[in-house]
């Protein structure tokens, strides 16, 4: 009983159910929406910011934020959209590896400014964002790189469906599974944890803190250059204003998946579920006929909600100073923590 | 005597920061297993020596020897690697991950051949651990709902995870109860057995004997002696933490006692004080000494009103009045010098001029409008009389000494017109000639009929400027004392719980 209730309790479960509820409510209303193919549909429309969104769940757990992931994508994206259009015979397999190369790079110039400068993340990103996004102009020229400039190759690959679900989908389980095995079973997926939620005993651990924030900023940076190929192919068009503001429904993602902007707390599933929450919001409400504004300002509550869950009681208990209050609280907290469920691993 | 030859020494070791000589030409040994008592009092340069040996600080000169050869502790990890480890006084652990985790993180168990984590024998393993030190914990329960003896007691299996030879422990029974400090010493016998060699840092003088082979004592950063713990006595090692040239003098000057101006009355928190009551008169500097932790710092935070959970009645003059927030403090005259300067005392990156007026921009305004020339005169006056060392007024705060911001805190306070200041370590971490400004100040105030709370952990100071003195331990006032009573040997035997 009480393991159930501290099951429910759980971030991701709620907003698992919050999730399913939304479905059960929109499917009510307009039970098309219900259709596998629409479900799918809804699912890889979501995909980038899904990807996104756990690239910068590693960048936020180590008390960083990666604000220039959206100009990251753009920026890989025209690169790889002017390449395929200048030599269509290149494989587009060959520009996929580029792309995440590239978006890999983007980011460690980020993580080298927080890691070696101490430059505070969200002073960099905002940076970056501008010389990435400034960049795009500056190679393409103001023009736009359209469908028919770019090979069927290039156009089809994230479209082909495997055991009736698209590449782009797949991709985006592929990154999740990748995430889940690194934060559960890598020594290095932990260290993200541990840098975040207290840097202080990190270090004492024998972590440099820095470097794990380094590597946060190039995992994030070569899931946004991937995202930019898979956003420019679906979308069949590059040009400098792609996906401008992406980076704050990311961000908001995260937030709303409980992934704490103070550090060290957040799951997989969380970013996942945080993701899925705003692609449900922004794809599917139309379709019940609510408005874009009321998706927005639906959006905006949901954040500050989950801001409100996630700050924990602020007050704190006084020092145990008193021999008494030492006892005490020894008694109290070892009976307390007899019974306590286990949780955790 | 010595049976063996040491396992861990320090030869001639020195570490400077800006102003200060954190350890001057101090050396140790530690032996195999036994246990060694480091003394000394706050500021002695013990948690200095701690980050020293495990790598988190390196010292300009000296010699580190480690199992017969001289090595270099880089870092952290190094220190952990050749098998020295720290339980450390505020314990450094993540507070959002299992008992397992903090056990192993850092150096995690991995199976296969991709070396992916092993959860289940880390569980398996801090299971066992947890049970060798009979500590009642679930390796899965997370760590933020544990209580601190708990905390560290996961800390201590940490330690024991990896094959520790020398263990530190700082103040571990700092915050355990007398049932977890019992299974703390059963365990550092374990520990001596198989032969780690143990350097134990306390306060508590009945841990020493009840616990120690051997003691090493500092003071201010100096090696002061060593020995075996069955050649040396309470009061003696009393005397060789204490002992110093007084020789410091101090501008202690006599002020005509008035009637009393403050009392507090009852004073008791939950878990952090006790029937705390006193009263100050004008023209008094009543000094509270302890050691840190003994709950003074918690004491003043509550007389101004910041603690909820602390119960207490204020009279000024007399007259009962309700202090429920720092605001309702300054209105009653009883004003505030924190400790944590530049967190809690002066905001650094405004000019010095703001930081006087703050407290009373309401006056200093016209018609609603601040006035910067108003503020200035303000800033002039107090920080003259201060004699504040600066170029102009407004200079930001930031680019001053910490003497010379601690002048800039106390004109802030004092252009309020107090009747009562608090000075919670008013000369931490100054250089000399502002501290001597600083006590030359507070004598001038008492003269001028103020009344001076002065918490201190430092001895020559409360002994040297206080007319009155309190000693706290462990949240309660054990002893008062007045100045002509008062000798180093009773005040620091009261703070630290010796039997008289």
């Amino acid at each position: 009983m009480n393991s159930i209730v501290e099951f429910l309790k759980r971030r991701e479960v709620l907003l698992g159910i919050v999730v399913l509820c939304m479905i059960a409510i929109i499917g009510s209303i307009n039970p098309n929406f219900l259709q596998i193919r629409n479900l799918i549909s809804v699912y890889n429309d979501t995909s980038i910011l899904i990807i996104l969104a756990l690239g910068q769940m590693l960048v936020i757990l180590t008390r960083c934020i990666d604000l220039s992931v959206a100009a990251n994508l753009a920026l890989t994206g025209m690169v790889v959209g002017l390449l395929n259009a200048a030599f269509p015979g290149f494989p587009v397999e060959g520009l996929i590896v580029l792309a995440v190369l590239m978006g890999a790079c983007l980011g460690a110039i980020n993580g080298a400014f927080v890691w070696l400068l101490g430059v505070p993340a969200i002073v960099v990103t905002l940076g970056t964002m501008s010389i990435y996004r400034g960049s795009i102009f500056l190679l393409s020229g103001g023009d736009w790189v359209n469908a028919h400039q770019m090979s069927p190759a290039f156009l089809a690959i994230p479209r082909q469906l495997f055991l009736g679900v698209p590449v782009l989908s797949w991709m985006s389980l592929i990154v999740i599974a990748l995430m889940v095995y690194i934060t559960r079973f890598r020594p290095f997926g932990r260290q993200f944890f541990a840098a975040g939620g207290n840097p202080r005993a990190a270090f004492y651990t024998g972590i440099n803190v820095g470097f794990v924030q380094f590597r946060a900023f190039v995992i994030s940076g070569a899931l946004a250059g991937l995202c930019g190929y898979l956003w420019v192919s679906r979308y069949a068009v590059a040009y400098t204003e792609v996906a401008n503001g992406f980076e704050l429904q990311v961000v908001a993602a995260c937030v709303i998946g409980g992934i704490s902007i103070m550090g060290g707390v957040g799951t997989v599933a969380g970013a996942f579920l945080g993701a899925l929450f705003l692609g449900i919001i922004s794809n599917s409400l139309s379709i019940i006929g609510v408005s874009q504004f009321w998706q927005m300002a639906i959006s905006g509550a949901v954040i500050i909600i989950a801001v409100i869950a996630n700050s924990r009681s602020e007050k704190k208990p006084g020092r145990i100073i008193l021999r008494e209050a030492v006892a005490a609280d020894a008694i109290d907290e070892s009976a307390r923590g007899d019974t306590r469920p286990a949780t955790g691993q | 005597m010595e049976s063996t030859s040491p396992l861990f020494a320090l030869r001639n070791v020195t570490k400077v920061f800006p102003g200060v000589r954190a350890l001057d030409d101090v050396r140790l040994e530690l032996y195999p297993g036994q246990v060694t008592a480091l003394v000394g009092e706050n500021g002695a340069g013990k948690s200095t020596l701690v980050k020293t040996m495990t790598g988190i600080y390196q010292p300009e000169s000296g010699e580190i020897w480690y199992d017969g050869q001289q090595v270099t502790i880089r870092n952290p990890e190094d220190a952990r690697q050749m098998g020295i480890t720290a339980i450390h006084q505020e314990t450094v652990l993540f507070d959002d991950m299992t008992v397992a985790e903090n056990i192993f993180a850092g150096s995690y168990l991995t199976r296969g051949r991709f070396g992916n984590l092993d959860w289940k024998a880390m569980n398996r393993r801090a299971q066992e651990i947890l049970h060798d030190i009979e500590a009642p914990l679930s390796p899965t329960a997370m760590l933020s709902g544990l209580s601190i003896g708990q905390k560290h007691m996961v800390a201590i299996a940490r330690a024991l995870s990896v094959d520790a030879r020398v263990v530190i422990l700082d103040e571990p029974t700092a915050a355990l109860s007398h049932h977890e400090i019992h299974e703390l010493y059963e365990l550092v016998r374990r520990l001596k057995a198989r032969g780690t060699a143990i350097m134990f840092i306390t306060h508590k003088f009945d841990e020493i004997f009840a616990i120690a082979d051997r003691y090493t004592v500092f003071r201010d950063g100096a090696f002061v002696g060593d020995g075996r713990i069955e050649d040396v006595t309470e009061p003696e090692l009393v005397e060789m933490m204490v002992a110093r040239s007084l020789n410091e003098t101090y501008p202690k000057v006599e002020a005509p006692l008035g009637e009393e101006v403050f009392r507090a009355e009852g004073f008791s928190h939950p878990t952090e004080f006790a029937d705390i009551s006193f009263a100050v008169r004008k023209g008094e500097i009543l000094g509270f000494y302890g050691l840190v932790g003994a709950g003074r710092t918690e004491i003043m935070r509550a007389l101004i009103g910041l603690s909820e959970q602390a119960r207490g009645e204020i009279y000024i003059e007399g007259q009962r009045v309700s202090v429920r927030s720092p605001a309702d403090a300054v209105q009653a005259g009883l004003v505030y010098v924190p400790e944590e300067r530049q967190q809690q005392g002066v905001m650094l990156d405004m000019p010095i001029y703001q930081n006087i007026s703050l407290p009373q921009l309401h006056r200093t305004s016209r018609a609603g409008f601040l006035s910067t020339r108003n503020e200035l005169a303000v800033a002039r006056q107090y920080g003259e009389r201060l004699n504040v060392k600066t170029s102009s007024w407004s200079e930001l705060v930031n680019n001053l000494s910490g003497g010379n911001q601690q002048k800039v805190v106390i004109a802030k306070w004092l252009a309020t017109h107090p009747r009562v200041i608090i000075m919670d370590e008013p000369t931490k971490g100054i250089d000399i000639g502002s501290k001597a400004a600083v006590h030359a100040f507070m004598s001038e105030l008492v003269q001028q009929g103020l009344a001076v709370i002065m918490v201190s952990s430092e001895l020559p100071e409360i002994m040297g400027m206080a007319d009155r003195m309190i000693v706290m331990n462990e949240g309660r006032q054990v002893r008062e004392f007045t100045r002509d009573e008062a000798t180093a040997e009773a005040i620091v035997s009261a703070a630290t719980g010796v039997r008289a």
